[in-house]
């Protein structure tokens, strides 16, 4: 048996009752133990292997698949960097290679997936290079803890980074307010601290201006989709 | 404007707010601003209905697939079996595919963030349809604040009963549970979701058998993109009419455009199928800072690119192919003249071999290379063969990997080519001879095997 709490055991025991075959719990079983450790360790493979039924190595083949499970201990907060290409080309390059320097030693910089300060300890964070994240109307784009922090710069990724680092907490762009990165693979899992704090992150900004852009548009000059008619019509007879 | 029904035969407006239009709204993710905004009568509708007819009204609207391949939709939820015998006495399973990450897409994020309650509408109505009872929405772990907002509207559901047992007193019960996944590319590929939803790791099943018979669990199943789904409700309160009064015959209704890049204002505009990348140009305020287009993508990077020559293209699934590209996940990706062709296709394809599963040797072991040939050529270490090499290995990827990713991998780099040879070439010009390896004297000596001649280098 591992060292996991009788919460965890429990909280497993709900993740696994959702569906209707108990492997598909295996996803965020391991968002569950990187949760609790903070990455995926070795006795949180072992946790979710007794979870099922699964050999260790049938999850661990499984963990090692997945960008987002973490193989050693992370930082208080994970940055993620999108240098796909559109990102790149509008700078994210410039602020991974900023980033990198400047969380890392003189003589090297920062690795991806390697972490500034003692894992777990306030104001650490990893840094990591990330495929593109979904946001390219607001490239170049960097997430934290998976909360998007839009349009970047090098100026504006330091200033975050620089935050971070000193135990304070930006607001994202889009997002909710920023707690850390255990928190977020919980509530990945699909569970939260506390309700209140949850109901709260629900309500987090989620419309910039580009996503309402068409919208925006549409109204200053009265355009919109043909009007509906007012009566829903009568469904099409079966198979004509 | 369009106001009349009488008026559908005339020509839409330029920019066709549906899905995107309750986006504006003060807390537009709620159940309160949905159905004040119209939201769950469409449900009520087709409750009433029997689950044959709405698959009838899918096939009648010509809905096709918003996940890139266009299949339509009414077809798809048609193969799935059904009657008490054989195939059709199995469980049914509808699985939304919410993976969004397809470089440039970024529709289906702000879709489920801002108007969550449509997209569990269009669930419970295509469950309905295809007599499924267990609904998974596969969401792409990276968009936490889309999983957030669809779990809270899927509770919100939940409570008002929508969802459950014996939903609205009809006796249809249905549950869903929002998936979230943990960072694969791959997972966007159908076949690969249903694996990784079954806990296993992301990789791409043999096809045939095709989901519609042997999907999630091994049970016929409905794999439907996020924005497909959330047209449903819209098609079913406005018609068949109605939604075919935009966009074209085999490509109705409208599509979300997501335009970014070198543009004035990007952003998303929902518009109808068959816009230009002129249209949308003017829409986004022209060229960021007047300097001119290079190339653009019309649906992702897995779309083959196109130039200034193709401003005119209807960006609906026949025009963007019958240029020669496909029309993807409208990701509208814009590059000015200050942009390396071969620097961007370079970038590409070091993604797509992140992202290769590992499953099929084309796909794996060809994207390792085309990595290593591209970083080489950008690094000014190129050689004379390089482009012939690319273009030889991208044709033992294309049409011989086990999904689509190995294809689109090929597409940044052969329509890259196609359209700036030149530019490949310039990389490669000026290189002094490179100091070649004994193993190459042997492998051009016929002394060993016939890997491609850069893999040696």
């Amino acid at each position: 048996m591992s060292g996991f709490d009788e919460l965890t055991h429990v909280r497993a025991k709900e993740i696994i009752d959702r569906y209707p075959v108990a492997r598909s719990a295996l996803l965020p079983l391991l968002h569950l133990v990187q949760a609790e450790e903070g990455y995926v360790s070795q006795a949180g493979i072992g946790f979710c292997a007794d979870q099922l039924g699964l050999t260790t190595a049938e999850v661990s083949a499984v963990a090692t698949f997945y960008t987002m499970y973490k193989r050693t201990p992370c930082g208080e907060h994970l940055v993620s960097v999108c240098t796909n290409t559109l990102c790149a080309a509008l700078g994210g390059d410039d602020i991974y290679a900023r980033l990198s320097a400047k969380l890392g030693s003189p003589d090297r910089p920062l690795g991806h997936e390697e972490t500034a300060g003692e894992p777990g300890t306030p104001g650490s964070l990893t840094l990591e290079h990330a495929e593109c994240l979904a946001a390219c109307d607001l490239a170049p784009v960097i997430q934290v803890n998976y909360e998007y922090f839009d349009n970047q710069t090098v100026q504006s990724a330091e200033e975050l980074v620089d935050a971070l680092r000193r135990g304070e907490k930006p607001n994202p762009t889009r997002g909710a307010p920023l707690t850390d990165l255990r928190t977020v693979e919980l509530e990945l899992a699909g569970f939260t601290h506390d309700e209140t704090v949850a109901a709260a992150a629900v309500a987090g900004p989620s419309a910039a201006p580009e996503t309402l852009r068409g919208n925006t548009l549409a109204a200053e000059r009265g355009w919109a989709a043909p009007a509906m008619p007012d009566e829903i019509p009568a469904l099409p007879e079966k198979a004509r | 404007m369009s106001e009349l029904a009488s008026e559908w035969s005339a020509q839409p407006d330029t920019i066709t707010p549906v899905l995107t239009k309750r986006w504006a709204e003060e807390n537009s993710w709620t159940l309160e601003t949905y159905e004040r905004t119209g939201g769950y009568r469409a449900l009520r509708t087709a409750l009433a209905g029997h689950p044959d007819q709405l698959i009838q009204l899918c096939k009648d609207s010509g809905l096709r697939g918003r996940g890139g391949a266009g299949f339509p939709t009414g077809m798809k939820w048609s193969f799935i079996p059904q009657g008490s015998e054989g195939p059709g006495a199995k469980p049914k399973y509808l699985v939304v595919n919410a993976d969004e990450g397809e470089p440039g897409t970024c529709k289906d994020i702000p879709t489920m963030m801002a108007d969550p309650h449509s997209l569990i509408e269009g669930c419970i109505i295509t469950s309905y349809a295809i007599r499924a009872k267990f609904c998974a929405i596969y969401v792409r772990g990276e968009a936490l604040h889309p999983i957030r907002r669809v779990r809270a509207a899927v509770a919100e559901a939940y409570a008002k009963g929508y969802l459950g047992k014996d939903i609205l007193g009809t006796g249809f019960d249905l549950d869903i549970v929002v998936h979230a996944g943990a960072g694969a590319y791959i997972c966007g590929e159908e076949t690969a979701l249903l694996d990784s939803l079954e806990g296993r790791r992301g990789q791409p099943r043999l096809k045939p058998p095709f989901p519609a018979t042997a999907g999630l669990y091994a049970s016929p199943t409905v794999v439907n993109n996020v924005e497909t789904i959330a047209s449903v409700p819209y098609i079913v309160a406005g018609g068949v009419d109605w939604f075919r009064a935009m966009g074209s015959d085999k490509s109705p209704g409208p599509k979300i455009y997501s335009v970014s890049g070198h543009v004035e204002r990007p952003g998303q505009y929902e518009a109808p199928m068959g816009t230009t990348l002129r249209t949308l140009l003017e829409l986004a305020g022209g060229m960021k800072d007047g300097i001119p287009l290079k190339f653009w993508t019309p649906g992702g990077s897995s779309t083959p690119m196109f130039t200034a020559e193709h401003l005119d293209v209807p960006l609906d699934f026949e025009g963007a192919a019958a240029a020669g590209s496909m029309l993807g996940t409208t990701a509208v990706q814009v590059f000015n003249e200050t942009v390396s062709v071969p620097w961007a296709v370079m970038k590409w394809t070091e993604f797509y071999k992140h992202e290769s599963c590992g499953k099929c040797t084309p796909c794996r072991e060809g994207t390792y290379w085309l990595v290593q040939i591209l970083e080489r050529m950008v690094h000014r270490q190129g050689t004379a063969q390089d482009i012939e090499t690319l273009l030889d290995v991208c044709d033992n990827i294309l049409g011989r990997s086990f999904c689509a990713l190995g294809d689109g991998a090929t597409s940044p780099i052969t329509s890259g080519i196609k359209y700036f040879r030149q530019e490949f070439l310039d990389l490669i010009a000026v290189q002094p001879a490179v100091p070649r390896p004994e193993q190459l004297a042997d492998v051009e000596a016929g002394r060993v095997g016939t890997r491609p001649i850069g893999a040696i280098a």
